[in-house]
């Protein structure tokens, strides 16, 4: 992934490596807490008959992520912070919410009008905002990956795909 | 041999071909593994007979072995894992214009390393089988256990993100309905949880949708070195291949341990990579485009990803985490992998034995002549790939379960994945525990249940003594490393 430092260098700092290990250090240990709160409930002793409690194995699993998480999160927070420890610079972080954001759309817009219609509408975007396609490129190959999709999952392989209305008018 | 002719019909020589080409595919495209390749494609076998099916998604696995190479040596971008050590004299040949020998070399030491684990597989697998059939509920605890300790042990960066992606991994196996008692775990209250979180969905989220958005965030473009493979190029790299003798014995004999304890092809490559530098005549030309620095990592990782199922096709544990999801696969088919696989599924074994030989030379083939072929999809511009990968991947996580809510999960894995890559925290250790987190606590529950809740089972005869010390060695390695060294260096002092 060298070559591309460049113009993350002359993009300002968003998060620190060190703020992001602090943070996913604690989000790792509230898991843990809810592993070990919900083990607790189920029981985390010996029971006859059963043998070890159904809480039993997940609590200790829960201590250790607490554990090892906690080590990671004393380390980071001793760690003198050195500069160009950069976790995500804006522009890079700005880069995959472009991704992130027109993923999150298209999961939302699959589950109304099928992974078909959806599919071929987020590749002729994608390309024509990523990669400056014109939309008369990019409409053929979304409706052709589609196209292929349907062919294989729906017609070959019998395996049903989400649809929506207008496969319906298609009459699947 | 009545597995060749199991492979030999028709129907399956096909389905080998296809897999075999998928597979290359798969491994060529940045942001589709071999795990989760296989992942997206198991559905797709759920029709065919196991045998047929394994046949085909074993081929993909051999198919992404070879194509993980290609992207390495091209376009510097190893499309595996086990393809970074490959990067590093790969790379430097394709750009001085080596780029054909680079990839016959890769192609034809990764089908040697891969050859000899076959052999060693197909001379050792009733011996481990035979072996494996002593083992009780505490003894295949004590394998997992070591499982998961090398992965500790072994790991390169922090020990505790091992273990907390580890435990990630464990706590996510055992949400949903508890298979013992029937009780509920942390689902709280809700039905999606019910079913607790598949292993295939967080693969595609981790691999797939977390390579893409570090891809993107990259701002990756493709720029790649033409690739045009004569025929003379590589029978010239063929002679030239027989001196290098020495190193791929050693490559094969690291990969070959490695594969078969679930070290696996990524920690065999590196290995296989560092021990070739110390001991070859040209060592310190290594990183400078020398052929031996790509027979090396490739012949080791052929034999790695090849004999790591070994281990799981006898004992059900997976060395390598496209072979965790094969095992997946195996469960879903109803076959219990382990001991009594080679007893009662003859056909099977033997079946996926020789589709190994045969698959390998298939594979060998067909790398080497469709090389220009493979440099074309690579020419094929990356906002163009990227979304295509995306619907790739939505598609492989709705059909798992046929729920949106595995296509969510997805995304959220892609986002963990992503922030965990960047933090190293290692993604191998949090998929083994995801598959193998159930029968691990099975076991153990098991073994704690015959003696009664005392520990002591665990080194109560040789056999599970010794596995478990082994575990506990690997467990502690880095402290024991450290302390060693620490002494060394007070010594010198």
């Amino acid at each position: 992934m060298s070559g591309h430092e460049d113009d993350t260098d002359n993009s300002p700092r968003l998060v620190s490596v060190r703020t992001m290990e602090v943070v996913v250090a604690m989000v790792l240990m509230a898991l843990a807490g809810v592993v070990i709160a919900d083990s607790l409930r189920l029981g985390v002793r010996w029971r006859p008959i059963e043998g070890p409690a159904a809480g039993y194995f997940p609590f200790y699993i829960g201590l250790i992520l607490a554990v090892s998480s906690a080590v990671t999160l004393i380390r980071a927070l001793a760690d003198k912070p050195i500069p160009g420890q950069t976790f995500v610079t804006k522009q890079a972080f700005g880069r995959v919410l472009a991704v992130l954001i027109p993923l999150v759309v298209y999961i939302i817009v699959l589950s109304v009008v099928g992974i078909y219609v959806a599919s071929a509408v987020y590749i002729a975007l994608f390309m024509w905002y990523f990669g400056k396609y014109p939309l008369t490129k990019g409409v053929p190959i979304g409706v052709g990956i589609s196209l292929v999709l349907f062919l294989m999952f729906e017609v070959w392989f019998l395996v049903p795909l989400p649809k929506g209305p207008l496969e319906e008018i298609l009459g699947y | 041999m009545g597995g060749f002719a199991v492979v030999l019909s028709p129907f399956n020589l096909m389905l080998m071909i296809v897999g075999i080409l998928l597979g290359v595919i798969i491994g060529v495209l940045p942001g589709l593994g071999g795990a989760n390749g296989v992942a997206i494609l198991l559905p797709l076998t759920f029709s065919m007979s196991p045998t047929s099916a394994i046949i085909m998604l074993s081929c993909i696995y051999w198919g992404a072995l070879f194509g993980g190479a290609i992207t390495s040596i091209l376009f510097n971008i190893p499309g595996e894992p086990w393809s970074v050590a490959t990067t590093f004299d790969g790379h430097p040949m394709a750009r001085q214009g080596k780029a054909d020998e680079a990839l016959t070399g890769a192609f034809t030491s990764s089908f040697v390393g891969a050859l000899v684990a076959v052999i060693v597989i197909t001379f050792l697998a009733p011996l481990v089988a035979k072996f494996a059939l002593k083992f009780g509920p505490a003894e295949f605890f004590a394998v997992q256990f070591l499982t998961f300790a090398s992965f500790v042990g072994m790991g390169r960066g922090s020990a505790f993100k091992t273990l907390a992606s580890m435990s990630l991994g464990f706590a996510l196996a055992s949400v949903g309905l508890d298979t013992v008692t029937g009780q509920l775990r942390m689902t709280f209250g809700t039905t999606e949880l019910l079913t607790g979180f598949k292993f295939l969905t967080a693969v595609i989220g981790l691999f797939g949708i977390g390579e893409i958005l570090a891809s993107m965030e990259a701002g990756l473009a493709f720029a790649g070195t033409h690739a045009r493979l004569r025929l003379n190029a590589v029978l010239e790299t063929w002679k030239k291949l027989p001196a290098y003798w020495m190193t791929s014995v050693r490559s094969c004999i690291i990969g070959c341990w490695m594969g078969i304890t679930p070290g696996g092809a990524t920690p065999a490559s590196f290995m296989s990579y560092g021990i070739a530098k110390r001991f070859s005549k040209n060592g310190n030309k290594f990183g400078t485009g020398q052929l031996e620095g790509v027979v090396a990592p490739e012949t080791a990782a052929h034999a790695a990803g090849t004999s790591a199922l070994l281990p799981m096709i006898t004992l059900g544990i997976p060395g390598s985490p496209t072979a965790a999801v094969l095992l997946g696969g195996l469960l879903i088919w109803g076959l219990q992998p382990g001991p009594l696989l080679f007893v009662e599924q003859k056909d099977f074994v033997w079946g996926l034995i020789a589709s190994m030989y045969l698959g390998n030379i298939a594979g060998l083939i067909i790398v080497l002549t469709c090389v220009p072929l493979f440099a074309a999809i690579l020419r094929v511009p990356f906002s163009i790939i990227a979304p295509m990968i995306m619907v790739i991947c939505a598609v492989g996580a709705y059909t798992i379960n046929n729920a949106m809510f595995d296509v969510w999960m997805m995304g959220l894995f892609g986002v963990i994945g992503y922030v965990f890559n960047k933090l190293k925290y290692p993604l191998p250790p949090l998929v083994l525990a995801l598959v193998l987190g159930d029968m691990a606590e099975s076991s153990f529950r098991q073994a704690m249940l015959l003696s009664q809740g005392s520990l002591s089972i665990f080194w109560s005869n040789g056999l599970v003594g010794t596995i478990f010390g082994l575990g506990v060695i690997l467990l502690f390695w880095p402290v024991i490393s450290w302390a060693v060294a620490g002494m060394r260096q007070a010594k010198a002092a």
